[in-house]
């Protein structure tokens, strides 16, 4: 009896030690969220980019275009499977880069979508759990150390698990949110989320109204 | 016989990749195809989208007989580059991707909203940009309206967007070197 009750008592007390652990931790990655990376290097970071329909992959190829890609290699090109355009629209970007930024092939990848429009709310918890599972089997496989998203749908799947490899400590990725310049008052559902859950490390806005309302985030300016 | 060439002033229309009959039935009344004739143009292009389904409503073509205005339509182009270069007025559908394009070629831009979308965040942007002078703002029944008392020499140029600011904060977050 007394070791049933010593048995139970110790499984508890490595439970509640294992939630202070996670708990602590989880603390500590919302601290350091936000904050320059302490390293100062010129070594390149592998990045993700997430795309979207509509005018988020003309936005993000727009910020690519000025970007040193030497020092974002290699990059990792995600869009949802039913949009076509996007990931066209990336390799046209990155076949048209000088030699020496080809050294490192792009890889392009299409997730899964949670929803699709008017599909049935019973039917897409089933492919929203689809969607997660595959959106954790691509960050395990890229764990890109700098992630870029401007808004579709498809990056909060990809940026909470970035933030749960955080805690747990398979890769620091630091997250970059740039709202699209199409929200002028009201940021998008995507970026509510990431803004409000603190996941973003950096998250930029295009418009002074949208800053002034959201004071952690930062404004850039109108980037097309 | 040498052919004169017909000078063409042109309007060209455009719904992007979307439905939009609304702008398209609005664009081909007498009322904006006369407005529009007065106010010098010659000739009406509308690219009125493309779908699986039949369209509710095709324009009416015109080969302009009569000094009427010449009206075209095609459904969709993988470019729409050269229509938005060789047009005098562009009136468009509330996408940023046609508005910014329209806007870089420094052509005149009358943008309508789709009131039918549900979520109607592109309305925003278009508003945003009118109250700042780069374009007018419409919704299909007041087109007509805009047409007619819009003052294109009114409004101001867009200044090209940068996207440096962002990227020198990019950089500086991950400690990379200054420029």
């Amino acid at each position: 009896m007394e070791e049933a009750y010593d048995c139970c008592f110790s499984i508890a007390t490595m439970i509640t030690i294992f939630l202070l652990v996670v708990v602590i931790r989880v603390v500590y990655v919302f601290y350091r969220t936000g904050k320059p990376l302490s390293s100062k290097s010129s070594k390149p970071r592998s990045t993700l980019i997430v795309l979207g329909s509509g005018g988020h992959t003309a936005e993000m190829i727009n910020v690519l275009s000025v970007m040193q890609k030497a020092r974002f290699t290699p990059r990792f090109y995600i869009a949802a499977a039913t949009d076509n355009m996007s990931l066209q629209k990336a390799r046209v970007l990155e076949d048209s880069l000088a030699d020496e930024d080809k050294k490192v092939p792009a890889e392009f990848m299409q997730i899964y979508r949670s929803r699709e429009v008017g599909q049935s709310y019973i039917t897409s918890i089933g492919t929203t759990l689809i969607a997660i599972a595959h959106a954790l089997w691509l960050m395990l496989r890229i764990r890109p150390e700098v992630i870029l998203c401007n808004g579709p749908g498809t990056c909060v799947p990809l940026c909470v698990i970035a933030f749960l490899f955080k805690v747990v400590g398979i890769r620091w990725s630091t997250i970059f949110y740039i709202e699209s310049i199409a929200r002028v008052k009201k940021l998008s559902l995507s970026g509510l989320l990431l803004y409000k859950l603190r996941i973003a490390d950096q998250f930029f806005v295009q418009w002074p109204q949208l800053q002034r309302k959201y004071t952690r985030s930062q404004y850039v300016g109108c980037l097309m | 016989m040498r052919e004169i060439e017909q000078k063409r002033i042109t309007v060209f229309v455009t719904v992007g990749t979307t439905l939009f009959d609304a702008l398209v039935k609005a664009v081909d009344t007498e009322q904006v195809k006369h407005e529009l004739l007065r106010r010098g143009y010659t000739h009406l292009l509308i690219q009125i989208g493309r779908g699986s389904y039949s369209y509710s409503y095709i324009p009416h073509k015109c080969e302009g007989e009569g000094g009427s205005l010449v009206v075209d339509y095609f459904t969709f182009s993988s470019s729409i580059a050269e229509h938005l270069r060789s047009a005098s007025l562009v009136i468009s559908h509330a996408g940023s991707g046609s508005i910014f394009e329209t806007l870089r070629l420094g052509k005149p831009l009358i943008v309508v909203v789709n009131e039918d979308l549900m979520d109607n965040h592109q309305s925003e942007l278009a508003e945003e940009l009118a109250e700042r002078k780069h374009l007018y703002c419409a919704s299909p029944q007041l087109l007509h309206e805009t047409i007619t008392d819009m003052n294109l020499e009114s409004l101001l140029p867009y200044p090209a967007g940068d996207a440096k600011p962002v990227i020198t904060l990019i950089n500086r977050f991950l400690g990379f070197p200054d420029d």
